[in-house]
């Protein structure tokens, strides 16, 4: 018995060792192949990889790429937001509206509780209403964009104040702007909160397996819902970033940032079943996404061609890492 | 038994990470037999069964059938060398009629085009006519009762020219008067000359229906007899062996004081009536059939279900358990009985899955201290003697001891001061379980209160202090250790309270 055991352990180490490898292909198979494509890029384009096209890229991503964060956390419960491209208009037109009479301040505030309330209503419908996520945040997506609408009668509203347009617009040491600070700074709290916080290790749980994460004594309706919540609440962020950089607070704005939100996230690794991933992934392939986009338009490839190419760029991100996994 | 068998499975051995799950088992079927094949949980029937429909690849060893050696690499080429299996959970479409479940895959057409109806009806109905079932072949099979269902995929088996039908504990989701009917169609099966495979845990029924029995035990076949020459105690004696005898290591324990009290505590329809106590360092076993109302009293004491009536009291005081956690916040833990599904987070690292129920220890300010962390968990798991490359191990990569040892690790990082295991060794090896089992008295000498539920007598007997036996629902029976007996537990098990006095 004893040799047995020996044998049969040092069988699993092994499985073990190749394991690891994988897993380490997994993980920066990504950033290689980042590598890769950032120098084909700059063969391309000279202009891709100087300083400023960077920053341009970061600032460029910084809105879907602040989408991507809180769909993260979703994600890793398992769960989906489509509402969170609705969510952005609904206080993109919001902020805008009472910018004017109660001053940046109040509209700020407004702007993220409205973000932050329909992601808990979503939250709430997803855990005691028991409507699957993607029912709930589909139904979400109609009600916020149609608010968004009702708000405005339908027509933009002219955002003119100048010490707001900074927000989206300025700049800090001269040459960072002033979004991708934001954009920057969200991810690295993000992360914080996944790794070193009780409630990152329980999205982890819940996502991996719910019911035993109920059997452990995890609040798991609590914590679903309060994941919902942080994403309507970056939504917000995302939406006054919005209304800032474009000075303007239309209702039909963000419509299918969703999309590159969750295709950020699933392009950078995590599971859509829950359980596996984290920030790191998610902003790469926000970054991916955008340098794309980038590099095409520096080419001078037509927009059309682009959104075939963002499409080709997901399905073969997600197909490579399967199979790195399988193998 | 004629000359050559219609099956024979020849020095089978298949191996599982950690776990040497078969071992050289022979292992061999005549035409027209009903052979049973028992053993505890974990014996290895089921992995034997899986690997002659073709779900599992041996290792080593070779399939006969009449005499012919095959190769069996999935489910569809057990199918077509005519091994169906009729698993305990059923995979029947429930939405489809019963001759569309019955006609499966096969149904007759029309020009190659459409399906032929009347052919799909008067063939299902053909086949039932051949078991002497009666049964409306247009009806809709989520609507059937569950021995119906089973004869429907029984009936699916036999259309599909079926030679040997293993059968996996079809009568532990039974009632008495199914269990009728399936026996009858099986002893058909065996008058048109069909081979059945009969896995079960009654061995009343092994004596009512078989013809031969083999035994396996700890992966190996102890022995093959003909039912005519066995007895009850004979066919225990072979399934619990003997070199096993001092695996528990019990020594006697000082109790403290009454960790839980449950009185007169129902749940509709699982079980009603119960009055239980557990005090520090004892250890209560409860016994009884599956579905015997046995987890829903332990999901009931760790909080997952609410109780219909009657009362939990944690050291005396009346508490109102609304959910795990809340359980978590009285010291009580549960190891539940499916452990992947119920109890690890498989893709999470080790000491994620250890520390989840006890993340305040290690909290200041709002942030973990991650070294203090894996400090505690690596203190843990040495004491516990989990086996990994480390404690980043991803939970999916240990066998089932291993697995097992984290979920315990978990509640002991918690602080947990009664414990509930639901099946402790269920898929577990030899090894391991007389670590678990040197886990358990550990824990009870250090004062920790512990329920362990458990379909092995042998585990019943071997470690509790004290044994309540369910039957239906309700407690048929207690006994102290000294009082308790393989027989009377088996009689408390199967029969229930009524013929107990005798």
């Amino acid at each position: 018995m004893g040799s047995d055991h020996k044998s049969s352990g040092d069988r699993t180490s092994n499985i073990r060792k190749s394991v690891d490898i994988r897993m380490i292909l997994g993980r920066f198979g990504l950033l290689i192949g980042y590598f890769v494509f950032v120098i084909v890029a700059t063969i391309l384009s000279p202009r891709f990889l100087t300083p400023t096209n960077i920053l341009n890229i970061v600032r460029q991503v910084s809105i879907f790429g602040i989408l991507a964060i809180g769909q993260t956390f979703v994600i890793l419960t398992a769960g989906i937001d489509l509402s969170v491209g609705a969510i952005l208009a609904l206080v993109v037109v919001i902020t805008g509206g009472l910018l004017p009479d109660f001053g940046i301040p109040v509209a700020i505030a407004a702007g993220l509780l409205v973000g932050t309330f329909i992601g808990l209503i979503n939250g709430l419908g997803v855990t005691k209403g028991r409507v699957p996520p993607f029912v709930m945040t589909l139904g979400m997506l109609g009600i916020a964009r149609g608010f968004a609408f009702m708000y405005t009668g339908g027509m933009p509203i002219p955002v003119l104040d100048d010490r707001f347009l900074f927000i989206g617009n300025g700049y800090i040491l001269g040459r960072v702007p002033v979004p991708a600070v934001i954009y920057l700074g969200l991810v690295i709290i993000g992360a914080l909160i996944l790794k070193y916080t009780p409630f990152g290790r329980y999205v982890y749980a819940i996502g991996s397996n719910a019911e035993a994460a109920r059997l452990s004594g995890i609040k798991v309706d609590l914590n679903k819902t309060m994941v919902y919540a942080l994403c309507g609440f970056t939504a917000g962020i995302a939406g006054i970033l919005f209304a800032s950089q474009l000075a303007v607070a239309p209702p039909i704005a963000g419509e299918g940032y969703e999309l590159d939100a969750i295709a950020s996230v699933v392009v950078g690794g995590t599971d859509l079943f829950g359980g596996e991933g984290g920030m790191f992934g998610t902003f790469l392939g926000s970054i991916i996404i955008g340098s794309l986009s980038n590099i095409l338009n520096l080419t001078g490839v037509s927009p059309f061609v682009q959104k075939s190419a963002k499409g080709a760029l997901i399905i073969a991100a997600v197909m490579i890492k399967a199979r790195a996994e399988r193998r | 038994m004629t000359e050559s068998p219609m099956l024979e499975m020849k020095g089978i051995t298949k191996r599982f990470p950690g776990v040497l799950a078969l071992d050289s088992v022979d292992f061999s079927v005549a035409q027209g037999e009903i052979h049973a094949l028992v053993g505890e949980n974990g014996a290895g029937k089921s992995t034997l069964m899986k690997i002659l429909g073709g779900a599992y690849q041996a290792d080593e060893g070779e399939i006969l059938l009449q005499g012919e050696s095959i190769k069996i690499q999935n489910p569809s080429d057990g199918i077509k060398a005519g091994i169906n299996v009729v698993y305990q959970e059923l995979v029947l479409a429930p939405h489809l009629s019963v001759a569309e479940n019955i006609m499966m895959g096969q149904q007759p057409r029309k020009r190659k085009l459409s399906i032929d109806w009347n052919q799909t009806y008067s063939r299902a109905q053909d086949v039932l006519d051949r078991i002497g079932i009666e049964l409306d072949v247009r009806k809709t099979v989520k609507n059937l009762s569950v021995v119906q269902q089973q004869i429907v995929e029984i009936a699916r088996a036999l259309q599909r020219q079926s030679r040997i039908l293993i059968l996996d504990e079809p009568s532990a989701v039974l009632g008495k008067h199914d269990i009728e009917l399936l026996y009858n169609v099986i002893r058909r099966l065996k008058a048109r000359g069909i081979s059945v495979i009969y896995i079960s845990h009654r061995l009343e029924e092994i004596f009512l229906i078989s013809d031969r029995v083999t035994v396996l035990k700890d992966g190996r076949a102890v022995g093959t007899k003909l039912t005519a020459n066995l007895n009850e105690d004979l066919l225990v004696q072979m399934m619990i062996g003997h070199e096993l005898k001092n695996i528990f290591q019990r020594k006697s324990r000082e109790l403290g004081a009454e960790s839980i009290r449950v009185d007169n505590l129902s749940l509709q329809g699982k079980f009603e009536g119960i009055n239980l106590s557990v005090h520090e360092g004892e250890i209560l076993g409860i016994a009884g059939l599956v579905g015997s109302g046995r987890t829903d009293i332990a999901r009931v004491i760790a909080g997952v279900e609410k109780p219909t009536s009657g009362t939990i009291s944690i050291y005396g005081k009346r508490v109102d358990l609304k959910s795990p956690s809340e359980a978590l916040g009285y010291g009580i833990g549960l190891l539940p009985e499916d452990r992947n599904a119920q109890g690890l987070f498989l893709n999470r690292p080790i000491f994620e899955n250890v520390t989840i129920s006890s993340l305040f220890q290690y909290v200041r300010l709002g942030v973990l201290n991650l070294t203090q962390e894996s400090k505690q968990v690596q203190a843990l798991a040495d004491e516990i003697g989990i086996r990994s490359t480390g404690i980043k191990q991803s939970a999916k990569n240990l066998s089932g001891g291993n697995r097992q040892k984290v979920v315990l690790a978990r509640w002991l990082g918690a602080q947990s001061k009664l414990l509930i295991f639901d099946e402790p060794t269920r898929g577990v090896d030899v090894g391991a379980k007389v670590e678990i089992y040197r886990l358990m008295n550990a824990l009870a000498d250090e004062g920790v209160a512990i329920i362990m539920i458990s379909s092995e007598m042998q585990e019943i007997l071997g470690m509790s202090d004290k044994i309540i036996v369910l039957w239906r629902g309700t407690i048929a029976a207690r006994y102290t250790r000294e009082e308790a007996t393989r027989e009377k537990l088996l009689q408390a098990a199967l029969i229930g309270a009524k013929n107990n006095g005798k």
